[in-house]
């Protein structure tokens, strides 16, 4: 497992934080936002962030505080009102009330940001005299946009949960690493074009074969590799290759990639 | 001159659409109103009336030529982008320039980079706690990506306690997304304050009340009586600032 530890350690902050999955835990169970069964929301939570360890992603403090705050709110739930009285100054409010002012504020935002992504979209198409896009000065982020990442960890619990328990009276040395399954995602890719990730997991018997694959399909998307897509929300995920040797460069920007086929399924 | 030559002279609209033609980059109604200035005073006779054109008038002449172009479906169309106007094309006519220019890979922010700068364009200037706040991480690395981009900037310290920075966005971040200022954004009202009370309490003893008005009214407002001198002197510093920029 060292390959793993050292080479790839995926830091998850980079991408979403506790609110994002909090959101989207609510988004999932079609709660609602201003009454969050806060039990329920708090197991998931702790599921995925004991998800997040089994593939040793660099878990953000962020996250932890984001437990420990769901822990609070939960107890406090369970304290009757008169006994809560007591303990606080404030007018007997709803504990989860803070955490849902920040959802709320957070969703406005994430709303805006939407916004935003749609201006961008519309300006890539829009060129003054000069026929040049404003110049930003460093490299595209890794692009997580299609599937996210929660949804992609969500798969994996999937393919995890049918995994029987394994027997653990006989100790194998270590089988898969990372780079092995990373060759074979991209061989595999070669032949198939579009894999869904039920698939890609579909057959393999062990939690280390699982995780290594895992990552492995982590490291394609930050290569820019690969993309994973999702055609309905909650739905499975495809894995699909780009453009082959299309690599964030930091001083070039990618040619060609998946805008290429983009243009012609619009004029189609 | 006879009076057919006075039937020749081109109207206002005709005028600003020849200097957008002729123009590389985006032009501000003042650099429009000087070149109507040096050819009025140049040429004199009837040429005189277009030294004695507002800014106003250049505003709608702009606008008739925005209606005009849009409604003969020219492919092209007047913006005004960061407080300057200029000509481009029609978005549903993208693919074909992006082909012809061979741009078909462009940029695009991350959802993270949108949020930070989301936060960043409705809460400026603002602090990266309060970002943080919101979307409740570090947004250390982010923050730091988007000024290397130049969409976000330091606006100033703040007077809190350690003097932390205050962050806004750039001139650059309202060319990238297209619009003209801030309140273009939708809903900008709604999320624009809601800033802790006793920081907004220190914030508006100081002077950032008018740094926003500045940054906001900079491009727009000016007077029709500017002399010459004046308009050449905002020119140069509007020159050298985009000098700075390339």
């Amino acid at each position: 497992m060292d390959l793993i530890k050292d080479d790839y350690k995926v830091s998850l902050e980079v991408f979403e934080g506790p609110l994002d999955l909090l959101l989207y835990l609510i988004k999932k169970d079609e709660v609602d936002i201003y009454d969050i069964p806060i039990g329920r929301i708090t197991d998931q939570y702790m599921d995925y962030l004991q998800l997040m360890k089994v593939l040793d992603l660099n878990i953000a403090g962020d996250f932890l505080v984001m437990s420990a705050t769901l822990m609070l709110i939960k107890s406090r739930m369970l304290l009757p009102v008169e006994e809560r009285k007591d303990d606080q100054e404030e007018e007997e409010e709803d504990p989860r009330w803070d955490l849902v002012r920040q959802l709320v504020e957070y969703k406005k935002f994430k709303d805006a940001a939407d916004h935003l992504e749609d201006l961008e979209l519309h300006m890539e198409n829009v060129f003054g005299r000069e026929s040049e896009h404003v110049e930003l000065g460093a490299p595209p982020d890794i692009d997580m946009r299609d599937a996210s990442i929660f949804d992609l960890i969500a798969s994996l619990n999937d393919a995890l949960g049918r995994v029987q328990e394994e027997d653990l009276q006989e100790i194998f040395a270590e089988e898969y690493t990372v780079g092995q399954k990373v060759t074979y995602i991209v061989e595999n890719l070669k032949i198939a074009k579009r894999l869904s990730i039920t698939d890609l997991f579909g057959g393999m018997t062990s939690r280390q074969e699982i995780v290594c694959t895992f990552l492995a399909v982590l490291e394609l998307i930050k290569l820019n590799r690969i993309a994973c897509v999702q055609d309905a929300h909650f739905g499975d995920i495809v894995v699909e290759p780009r453009e082959p040797e299309v690599m964030i460069d930091h001083d070039e920007e990618p040619e060609g990639g998946d805008e290429d086929s983009a243009v012609q399924e619009e004029m189609l | 001159m006879s009076e057919s030559t006075i039937d020749v002279l081109p109207e206002l609209k005709q005028i600003v659409g020849a200097l957008l033609f002729a123009a590389k980059e985006p032009l501000t109604v003042k650099r429009m109103r000087k070149a109507m200035i040096e050819t009025g005073n140049g040429f004199g006779g009837p040429y005189e009336q277009y030294a004695k054109a507002t800014d106003q008038q250049i505003e709608g002449a702009l606008e008739q030529l925005k209606e005009d172009l849009d409604r003969a479906k020219a492919g092209l169309s007047v913006a005004l982008v960061a407080g300057a106007y200029r000509l481009q094309n029609d978005a549903a006519c993208g693919p074909f320039v992006r082909a012809l220019l061979e741009k078909n890979q462009t940029m695009r922010l991350s959802k993270p980079a949108l949020e930070t700068l989301a936060i960043v364009a409705y809460r400026q200037p603002c602090l990266r706690s309060e970002i943080e706040e919101v979307r409740g991480v570090s947004v250390d690395a982010v923050l730091r990506k988007l000024i290397d981009m130049q969409l976000v900037r330091v606006v100033r310290r703040s007077e809190l306690p350690g003097r932390p920075w205050l962050f806004g966005t750039t001139q650059k971040f309202l060319e990238h997304f297209g619009i003209n200022t801030i309140d273009d954004l939708p809903g900008s009202q709604e999320l624009k304050r809601a800033m802790p009370a006793e920081e907004k309490k220190k914030e508006t003893t100081g002077t950032f009340p008018d740094m926003e008005n500045e940054l906001n009214e900079a491009p727009a407002d000016s007077d029709a009586d500017e002399s010459m001198a004046a308009l050449d002197e905002e020119l140069q510093t509007e020159q050298n600032a985009g000098e700075e920029k390339a």
